[in-house]
């Protein structure tokens, strides 16, 4: 079988033997082929998230995805490429902190099980940057806060231990939740079948409850006002 | 300069360094890789504290579950520390935010937290997170790391502590996106780069790079290590990638056959037992399979998704109608830096260890499951605030570039050509040689013949060349110097083995089947026993 992999300056292809995951088919070029192909690795068994790249443009776990023949293999979008495959994760991680997705202040709650459902899939995340490298809005705005960020964000605010919700609904309104086109392509190729998408519906509600607006909502064009301030029809406008 | 200076970003060396800061001291944490890319996030089970939410429980029983699990080779006091603190330590993690698993109707938010069954204990102890316990309260540590505003600084690997009149003065990293060496100077230091049982290369459940680089560090330094040869195997990875299947399959009903379609033990023993009776069919020439298929579809779905999908993708085989073929790999080291009863690495002042790589002596010869995730965050913490105690008396330290300038030349030394050699190849060689030398059964020859052929591969690289001349993120740099410590663990980890001419626990020697009351202490070892010269 063959593969393709887009290197620094060029695509090279590939001859793969024995490898079953695309993981394994990196290491067996790196033995075999060419020892200076770069990419990241870790536990080979899907957790870590290391490994994230894009195969025939659809991010996957090179440790979790069976290489087929004339696989294209890219390193993720928006970060950046340090050496072929390996890339520089630090920035879209400092987004966390301006999310400031983390418990602010812990008020005793005795949780149930329901409650840990309501956390279970968001806490499921392994920060391997799939989401974020699948996110449009990434082309357009790099401050955009991101999928993940936001998912974690949505996973504190929610949680009942969570006494200020607020410092993060404040944290996530400024090139965040509103931001988002909400096309879904993040929870598509998210590894453990996280729906970035509903987080972010979710966290714009609870962002309206704590009593901000939607800023596109607020500068949309309704048309000219039939009556003072209202969103009267106007056949002549339009959105 | 810092006042505590973290080496490795697991649940030790976050512990630790959120202690660290929490206490005013200035932190810095220094990682390989990313700081959620850690070992931590593969313990799945769930991590062990006497709350007795399901059933009766104290921490004397929790102490005594675990001294047993030893073989009588644990530090009781510190056993005791250990599930003394279990209970604190849970309830730190649920008031950070950890997602546990929880039961209805509870009086108080601890007594919520679900718990578990895992062998070896008395009654359902493990507080889990479903099925991610390590991953979730790894970065739920992480998301506290961020709000206290600690330093990390990534990918940077570790290559010696600086070490002046045996006290030491931080440590030297090479910096993998640019190929410089940099020293990093504090008043303190904590080795929390994890454990070295991915030396096992191809017989291993461990991430790469779970080689023991603090561990050469520490001998480097002159420290010392102890009881190296400790090594657990789990009973049931997958033949063909060494890809863990939980516990969980056996715990749920299924069993184990040989190729002759023959049960051969009782699956539920402890996992050393069952690892060395199916390694025993091995070396029949018989293959080993995980039977679930009775199980039926919907209940394997509901139980096992994990493990489904690992089958399919690693082995090509559905276990709902397949056998899984299996075979026990290494899991798990008990050994690794000697350390005393403030965490502080024995022979170097300033300088603290705690998780996998150090050895607490809370496991003795055989880890207890909820342990290990219980042990980093008791330990990670304890080293932190003994090294914030030890800080108080130092009120600055000189820079001593000497380290540096050695390991700069060291490193330059790597870019001449020299003999070219695959370490890929070598890696593969080393883990074979392991498994079937210094695995699950040992004997005196076998080891002695491995330790000869591990110092020929350590001869072999030193005369050898990268195959990377590359100064931007060389990625073969660091998995040669990855070879090389690892090299310098499996020969420590030999003859340990060697040493320890008993039985006990995971070490399992056919010329000394018997456990020895000579035996009945650790097996200390420094760097004039090992490779490094």
């Amino acid at each position: 079988m063959q593969i393709k992999i887009q290197r620094d300056t060029k695509c090279e292809s590939f001859k793969i033997e024995n490898a079953i995951t695309l993981l394994s088919a990196l290491y067996e070029i790196k033995q075999t082929q060419d020892a200076t192909l770069t990419f990241a690795s870790g536990c080979k068994s899907g957790i870590c998230g290391a490994c994230s790249v894009r195969v025939n443009g659809k991010e996957q776990l090179a440790c979790a995805y069976k290489v087929q023949d004339n696989d294209l293999i890219e390193p993720l979008n928006y970060h950046q490429r340090q050496r072929d495959l390996k890339v520089d994760k630090t920035k879209p991680h400092q987004k966390l902190k301006k999310a400031a997705s983390y418990l602010h202040s812990y008020i005793p709650s005795t949780l149930t099980h329901q409650d840990e459902l309501s956390l279970h899939i968001q806490s499921d995340c392994i920060l391997c940057d799939s989401c974020y490298s699948a996110c449009p809005v990434m082309a357009v705005n790099e401050e955009f806060l991101g999928p993940f960020a936001l998912t974690r964000a949505y996973r504190y605010a929610k949680d009942k231990r969570e006494d200020d919700a607020k410092s993060i609904i404040d944290a996530v309104v400024t090139n965040g939740i509103w931001d988002c086109t909400l096309c879904g392509e993040c929870s598509a190729v998210c590894p453990k079948g996280i729906d970035s998408k509903m987080d972010i519906t979710n966290l714009r509600s609870l962002a309206v409850q704590h009593g901000h607006m939607d800023p596109n909502f607020a500068t949309a064009s309704f048309g000219t006002p039939d009556f003072s301030g209202g969103f009267g029809f106007d056949p002549n406008g339009g959105f | 300069m810092y006042d505590i200076l973290v080496v490795g970003s697991g649940g030790a060396g976050l512990s630790s360094a959120i202690e660290a800061k929490e206490n005013g001291a200035k932190v810095a944490i220094v990682c390989k890789h990313y700081p959620t890319n850690s070992q931590t996030t593969m313990a799945q089970g769930g991590i062990n504290a006497a709350l007795g939410n399901i059933k009766d429980d104290s921490t004397t029983l929790h102490t005594q579950d675990t001294i047993k699990s030893a073989h009588s080779l644990c530090d009781e006091n510190k056993v005791e520390y250990m599930c003394d603190m279990a209970p604190r330590i849970i309830e730190k993690l649920e008031n950070i935010g950890v997602p546990f698993s929880r039961i209805d109707n509870a009086p108080t938010p601890l007594k919520s937290i679900a718990q578990r069954f895992m062998g070896g204990a008395s009654v359902p102890r493990a507080c889990y997170a479903q099925d991610y316990t390590g991953l979730k309260i790894l970065h739920t540590l992480y998301d506290r790391a961020l709000q206290l505003g600690i330093e990390i600084i990534d990918e940077h690997y570790l290559l010696n502590l600086i070490v002046e009149d045996s006290i030491c003065l931080g440590a030297t990293f090479l910096d993998i996106a640019t190929t410089q060496v940099k020293s990093i100077y504090a008043k303190s230091t904590i080795i929390a780069t994890g454990g070295y049982a991915g030396i096992y290369e191809g017989y291993s459940t461990n991430a790469y790079g779970a080689v023991g680089d603090g561990i050469v560090s520490v001998i480097n330094a002159g420290g010392s290590v102890s009881d190296m040869e400790l090594v657990q195997f789990h009973p049931t990875a997958l033949a063909n990638s060494s890809i863990l299947v939980s516990e969980s399959a056996r715990g749920e009903g299924g069993y184990l056959l040989n190729s002759d379609n023959e049960r051969f033990v009782d699956e539920l023993k402890p996992r050393d037992e069952v690892a060395r009776a199916i390694y025993a069919q091995l070396q029949n020439n018989k293959s080993v399979y995980l039977d679930i298929r009775h199980l039926g579809e919907q209940k394997l779905q509901e139980l096992l998704p994990q493990e489904i999908a690992l089958c399919k993708l690693h082995e090509d085989i559905d276990p709902v109608n397949e056998l899984i073929p299996i075979k026990p790999v290494a899991h798990y080291s008990m050994g690794g830096v000697e350390v005393d009863e403030a965490q502080r690495v024995v022979g170097i002042q300033g300088c603290f260890s705690a998780g996998e790589c150090s050895n607490s002596k809370v496991h003795g010869a055989n880890r207890l499951g909820g342990n290990s995730l219980l042990e980093i965050l008791v330990f990670g913490t304890k080293a932190s605030s003994e090294a914030l105690k030890y800080i108080k008396n130092i009120s600055d330290i000189k820079p001593n570039d000497t380290q540096e300038k050695q390991d700069k030349s060291y490193i330059d030394s790597l870019f001449e050509p020299k003999d070219s050699i695959n370490i890929y190849a070598l890696k593969k060689q080393l883990g074979e040689i392991l498994y079937t030398q210094a695995g699950i059964l040992r004997d005196e020859d076998g080891l002695q013949e491995a330790h000869n052929k591990i110092s020929a591969i350590y001869q072999q690289l030193s005369n050898a060349s990268l195959q990377d001349n590359s100064k931007v993120h060389n990625q073969y740099l660091v998995e040669f110097l990855e070879l090389k410590n690892a090299l310098v663990c499996a020969s420590l980890l030999i003859q340990g083995a060697i040493k320890r001419q008993e039985s006990r626990g995971a070490h399992y020697r056919s010329d000394y089947p018997q456990e020895a009351s000579s035996f009945q202490h650790s097996i200390i070892q420094n760097k004039k026993d090992s490779l490094c010269k």
